[in-house]
């Protein structure tokens, strides 16, 4: 049941990426080219994604995950440097190639070699993270 | 194309329809980042399954949906692989540290009034932006 439902839940969010052309870089660069000729597209898929996600959370209020256990406890709400440095590199990233990670599996069999390469660049900076965030969370304590 | 809005509202629709799944099924948050960077460092060893029928339902529904769509699916990417690699890793790099990308902290974060979701979508719309501009109208190089 559960590797059911996570296999549509992940079929779902490919067939969504695929069908709002959020796996053409040029609809996201478009997006983020603000100087050039600004796309909107990607503020209606956030806006339409965000509208059902919303729902969703209302409806975990007094409910279990149909496979049992708990939803996830409510968000810190505290910043801290972790989330400004990741999202500044990540948006960095997301800008030179318009591609992020959902995107990026949801087109790896039509996205050639170049889709490929990206997918073991960020696979290689997913692994090489820990440490980095080690680090971050280290100096943070000495501080 | 004057349709694309259209399209957006769907896709986006069915997105957030998969993050509902996930969450009220498996009692999970829907983050693509997350769940394919648990998988490759090791931090998601208790629901590895779990994560590989995602990773397959986001791989393989696009793959059949392309058969049955008259449109060529494109994904216009760079054919510099420098850029790539670069992008790549920083994708990768960057969402990790964050703890979480467009979907983890835009869709899911947003949705439930999560401030830090909010704040680290202003900022890497903002550091994209920001990257494109300078790139592509200043140095002309993408």
């Amino acid at each position: 049941m559960r590797l059911v439902l996570s296999f549509s839940a992940g079929g779902l969010f490919g067939l969504g990426l695929f069908l709002s052309g959020m796996t053409d870089t040029r609809k996201v660069q478009g997006w983020l080219d603000i100087f050039g000729n600004w796309d909107p597209t990607l503020a209606f898929v956030m806006g339409g994604a965000i509208i059902p996600m919303a729902i969703a959370w209302q409806l975990t209020r007094g409910r279990r995950p149909l496979v049992g256990g708990s939803f996830p406890t409510p968000p810190r709400q505290e910043l801290d440097r972790r989330l400004v440095i990741g999202s500044v590199l990540f948006g960095m990233g997301w800008g030179l190639a318009g591609l992020c990670p959902g995107p990026a599996m949801a087109s790896l069999s039509y996205g050639g070699t170049g889709g490929i390469v990206f997918m073991i660049a960020m696979a290689a900076g997913m692994i090489a993270a820990p440490p980095v965030v080690q680090r971050l969370d280290h100096t943070a304590a000495k501080a | 194309m004057e349709t694309d809005w259209i399209w957006g509202l769907i896709g986006g629709g069915l997105i957030g329809l998969g993050g509902a799944v996930f969450l009220l099924g498996n009692g999970r948050i829907m983050g693509a980042s997350g769940i394919l960077g648990g998988l490759l460092d090791g931090s998601g060893r208790g629901n590895t399954a779990e994560r590989i029928a995602f990773i397959a339902g986001v791989v393989l529904i696009p793959m059949i949906a392309v058969v049955f769509t008259s449109a060529e699916a494109q994904t216009h990417l760079t054919p510099n692989l420098a850029v790539v690699v670069i992008a790549g890793l920083l994708v990768g790099l960057g969402t990790r540290i964050a703890n979480g990308c467009t979907s983890g902290h835009g869709v899911c974060g947003i949705s439930r009034l999560s401030w830090r979701g909010l704040i680290a979508t202003i900022i890497y719309i903002l550091a994209g932006a920001a990257t494109l501009a300078v790139l592509r109208h200043v140095w002309s190089l993408i």
